[in-house]
């Protein structure tokens, strides 16, 4: 059970993180200029949008998941399973992004779902 | 009149064909280590990735139990996990992956750089039985290919939600 919850916390809040930081991204703008000192005016502005700190606050959640799942399972196990933030950020595009997954992505999204399940019945 | 015209346009044709040529050269020279750049690069990312992982499930269960309550024992935890040497290198090879994965963007496709992502559940599972002599089974071997070539089907698609049209108006990937 403490296996289940630590993947969903890996995955979601990854994923949620992932998808917080990807919105205040846009927010921000297309980063152009990749000098030391425009990088550091886009780490500022991105700093002053809500959604940077929603993301980063769950990916620490999410990586301390992962250190705990780490520390009861074996890094075979757990690492492949992580995978399964691709078939999260394919619904969490779509739902919360409003974008549009290509019929190719949704393959490779189910060809993960397909492995992750083999690599669960793989652990018994 | 017409010969000074002639004269002109082939003058400058010629030096446009120069101008040309100099690019041509120069991307020519500077393609072979653009490519050293990045091969080297990616393959960092494919051996610092994983690492990352196997050293973070090493200095974990070198950290013995975690108790997260009450607080003053979660603390404690912390402390305890955060004193592995192993932890910190975990840690550490896993910025190295993620400043090459970052540099590496800056000038290579995601689609061309994303494969290295892909070949990182199978190295993490790899160096997993190789270095803390974990027992996985057939089933799971098989899971982890069908994972990675998975991965390898979702970054192959395009990454970019939306592109310019034309018209220069964004519209959204119907890929």
């Amino acid at each position: 059970m403490l296996e289940v919850v630590l993947f969903l916390l890996i995955v979601l809040a990854g994923t949620g993180g992932e998808l917080c930081v990807s919105r205040a991204m846009k927010a921000v703008g297309e980063v152009k200029d990749f000098r030391p000192a425009a990088i550091a005016r886009v780490i500022s502005r991105a700093l002053r949008v809500g959604w940077m700190w929603a993301g980063v606050g769950l990916m620490a959640l999410a990586f301390f998941s992962l250190l705990g799942a780490l520390s009861i399972l074996n890094v075979s196990f757990v690492v492949p399973v992580t995978a399964l933030s691709y078939v999260a950020g394919a619904l969490g595009a779509v739902f919360f992004l409003r974008e549009q997954v290509s019929r190719r992505r949704w393959a490779g999204v189910f060809l993960v779902s397909l492995g992750v399940t083999l690599v669960f019945l793989g652990n018994r | 009149m017409l010969d000074i015209h002639i004269r002109l346009v082939s003058r400058m044709a010629g030096t446009r064909f120069l101008i040309l040529r100099r690019q041509l050269v120069q991307s020519s020279v500077s393609r072979k280590p653009v490519h050293l750049k990045t091969f080297l690069l990616i393959l960092v990312m494919v051996i610092a990735g994983p690492l990352g992982n196997v050293l973070l499930g090493k200095g974990m269960k070198q950290a013995g139990s975690l108790a997260i309550w009450p607080p003053t024992e979660a603390l404690h935890t912390a402390l305890r996990v955060f004193a592995t040497g192993s932890i910190w290198l975990g840690v550490g090879s896993l910025l190295v992956f993620f400043l090459a994965n970052v540099l590496v963007l800056s000038w290579a496709d995601y689609s061309y750089v994303q494969p290295a992502s892909s070949v990182g559940y199978g190295v993490s599972a790899l160096l997993g039985y190789f270095l803390l002599s974990e027992q996985v089974s057939p089933l799971r071997w098989l899971g982890i290919a069908i994972i990675c070539l998975g991965v390898l089907v979702v970054g192959q698609t395009n990454p970019r939600s939306l592109e310019r049209s034309p018209t220069g108006m964004e519209r959204s990937e119907r890929a």
